[in-house]
């Protein structure tokens, strides 16, 4: 199968630290086709970011490969990923940090046209026209086109974020966490932009977040993290229904979503978080899982389609074969 | 799809006066500032006016029956121990601090940003091997590299420019390279990467333009000092060759009559620290005015 929009494989991110290596990444693997959205889902510092940096090589990965339509972005010269650039954005986390201060609205969306010389013999008004063309876009109003980024609130310099990146008429955009910062009013707003623009524009995403309930309006798949490794990737709707890891049912039962027959009482999860510096070879979530087992020191457990599009990676849980549910008694609730 | 090419796309309330002006416009509220840049002027405007109506005859013309008068309406700020017109020496000694304050520290304040950023941006190897030439730089004292070099070049004024520039040049590195990395790590520096921008490009058109106060502060308060080091380098005769009036080496030529003739000392004095002082306040609402944060 080469068909896929976007394919990652084994990606690995290790960050060097004078006590030994971070494994920030470690051995992802993942296939996005065009127009979809893969949710990718876990806690801080499980290494999301990371992830969504190296698979537009702003960082480059420790090993892996990076398939963009069947081109291995990795192997990019410098003058290949410029160009390359173009189809590959991001969207930040914080709209406070991720614009320059000292630019103004129109620099701000002007710089990656006039930088990549997208407008041929561009005339100042050619690109104060396509600026002025993207605000409306995404929703600013004409009037803040020489404002500052700090006179405006953080919907609105998100907006421009996205401005930013749509300037270059990106197919692919990697959204990093980008409503977490604002208020959940606003949240709606972006969200929805998002989606329309997706629609509009049949763009492809990767949307970071750490809040469940956004990934499910959104993706069509949904990765869930822990320290580096997936630990289950299924459609979200199966997810939602079906979530098989312990760290995706702690993660789902957290979030309150009404339920006729009685919500499942929340699953807290305790115990130490394993280092993820240079981490021991085992399931890394055995510290703090509610359903120990012996096999849980065996090695790190591999993703396994345990059914169809459903991989999970826990050795209590194989093709046919899920413990956790057959034998109530390993559930050892300490 | 908007059609018209005309420029007046944006509509005219809108549109923004030009990066220079707003500048401008903010500095002007800061009254220290245009206090400042007024004195700054005037020593400029004095500098020009010697360069037309004085010759170096002029400043060195020795009159033996006025010696040491006090201040008069014929000699403003008296005669020295030649009988030589203080009024005139010390106006016509503003070039040479003028040259000192803005070329000697320019100079230094441009090698020193641009290798600064570098090691700051670049990290790794770059880093250490230039910063490990500026601890060298450093650690060697102002006054003694300067009068190596000049011992090396010769003495006179672009000489003793070069060795003032040179002894800004670290403080400038290590600067530049602290507020580099203050800002390298943030995500717009990281958002002009992913839209293609070298690194090589992202340090002069990103992380530059927002490490640009504490520079500007540094540059002030090194024209202050330099133009003092300038005096001191004078003094020991490695300055600006005796008879030229450089208003260090007048205090240095006045310090042994500070009782019988003050004014020797005085009036270059206050000149120096004029020209120090409006450096510094330029500088503070320089930095204010450049940042559009603090626009109101
Ligand atoms: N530049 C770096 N140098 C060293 N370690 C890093 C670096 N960037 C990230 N890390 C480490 O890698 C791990 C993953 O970080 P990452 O930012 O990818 O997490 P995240 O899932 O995005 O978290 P959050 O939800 O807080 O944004 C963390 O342990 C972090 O400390
Ligand atoms: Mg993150």
């Amino acid at each position: 199968m080469d068909s896929h929009f976007l394919e990652v494989r084994n990606l690995k991110k290790y960050f060097k630290r004078t006590r030994g290596n971070v494994h920030a990444v470690d051995g992802v693997n993942f296939t996005i086709d065009k127009g979809k959205t893969l949710g990718v889902v876990g806690e801080s510092g499980c290494g999301k970011s990371t992830l969504g940096r190296c698979v537009l090589r702003l960082i480059e990965p420790t090993d892996g490969e990076v398939l963009y339509e069947g081109r291995d972005i990795c192997k990019l010269n410098k003058r290949e990923l410029k160009d390359l650039r173009k189809e590959m954005q991001i969207i930040f986390q914080d709209p406070f940090s991720s614009l320059n201060p000292r630019k103004t609205v129109l620099d701000l969306i002007a710089e990656p046209i006039k930088f990549n010389k997208l407008i041929p013999n561009a005339s100042k008004a050619d690109i104060e026209n396509r600026v002025l063309e993207l605000m409306e876009t995404v929703g600013i109003a004409e009037r803040l086109i020489n404002t500052y980024p700090h006179e405006l609130d953080g919907g609105r310099r998100q907006r421009i974020g996205i401005a930013r990146a749509l300037s270059l008429n990106p197919k692919f955009i990697v959204c990093d966490e980008p409503v977490s910062a604002l208020d959940v009013s606003i949240q709606a707003q972006i969200l929805n932009l998002l989606k329309k623009l997706q629609k509009e524009l049949g763009l492809t995403y990767i949307f970071i977040t750490h809040d469940l309930s956004v990934v499910n309006y959104f993706s069509n798949d949904i990765m869930v993290m822990y320290l580096g490794h997936v630990v289950e990737m299924a459609p979200a709707a199966e997810l939602f229904r079906n979530p098989m890891h312990p760290y995706t049912k702690a993660l789902l039962s957290a979030i309150l979503l009404p339920k006729v027959n009685g919500n499942p009482e929340r699953i807290q999860l305790r115990g130490e978080v394993t280092s993820p510096i240079d981490p021991p070879d085992e399931c890394r979530f055995a510290k703090r899982c509610n359903y120990l087992c012996k096999a849980c020191s065996a090695g790190t457990p591999p993703l396994l389609e345990v059914e169809p599009n459903h991989l999970v990676a826990c050795h209590c849980i194989k093709p046919g074969m899920n413990i956790l549910q057959e034998q109530p008694h390993l559930i050892s609730g300490r | 799809m908007r059609k018209s090419k005309s420029a007046t796309l944006i509509s005219k309330q809108y549109r923004r006066k030009g990066f220079l002006i707003e500048v401008w416009l903010r500095l002007r509220t800061n009254r220290g500032a245009v206090f400042g840049l007024a004195v700054l002027a005037l020593f400029i405007l004095i500098m020009v006016y010697t360069f037309i109506f004085m010759t170096p005859a002029d400043v060195s013309k020795i009159d033996s029956k006025s010696r040491y008068l006090p201040p008069s309406s014929a000699h403003p700020f008296g005669t020295d121990d030649m009988g030589r017109d203080l009024f005139v020496r010390v106006l016509y000694g503003t070039r040479y601090s003028l040259a000192i304050a803005f070329g000697a520290v320019g100079i230094g304040a441009v090698i020193g940003t641009f290798f600064g950023s570098i090691a700051g941006y670049y990290g790794g190897w770059t880093d250490q091997i230039i910063m490990r030439i500026t601890d060298v730089l450093h650690s060697l004292p102002g006054i003694l590299l300067g009068m190596v070099i000049v011992t090396i070049l010769g003495a006179g004024l672009q000489t003793l420019m070069i060795a003032i520039g040179f002894t800004v040049i670290s403080g400038f590195v290590r600067m530049a390279r602290a507020s580099v990395l203050s800002v390298k790590t943030s995500e717009f520096v990281e958002s002009a990467r992913a839209i293609g921008m070298s690194e090589f490009r992202i340090v002069f058109s990103q992380v530059l333009p927002n490490s640009i106060s504490p520079l500007i502060v540094t540059f002030t308060a090194r024209m202050a000092t330099s133009v003092l080091a300038a005096a001191g380098l004078s003094f020991l005769g490695f300055g600006v060759p005796v008879p030229l009036p450089e208003w260090g080496a007048l205090i240095s030529a006045g310090r042994n009559y500070l009782t019988t003739a003050p004014h020797l000392t005085l009036f270059p004095g206050i000149f120096i620290m004029l020209m120090a002082f409006s450096c510094a306040l330029l500088g503070d609402g320089l930095r204010d005015a450049l940042d559009p944060k603090l626009n109101k």
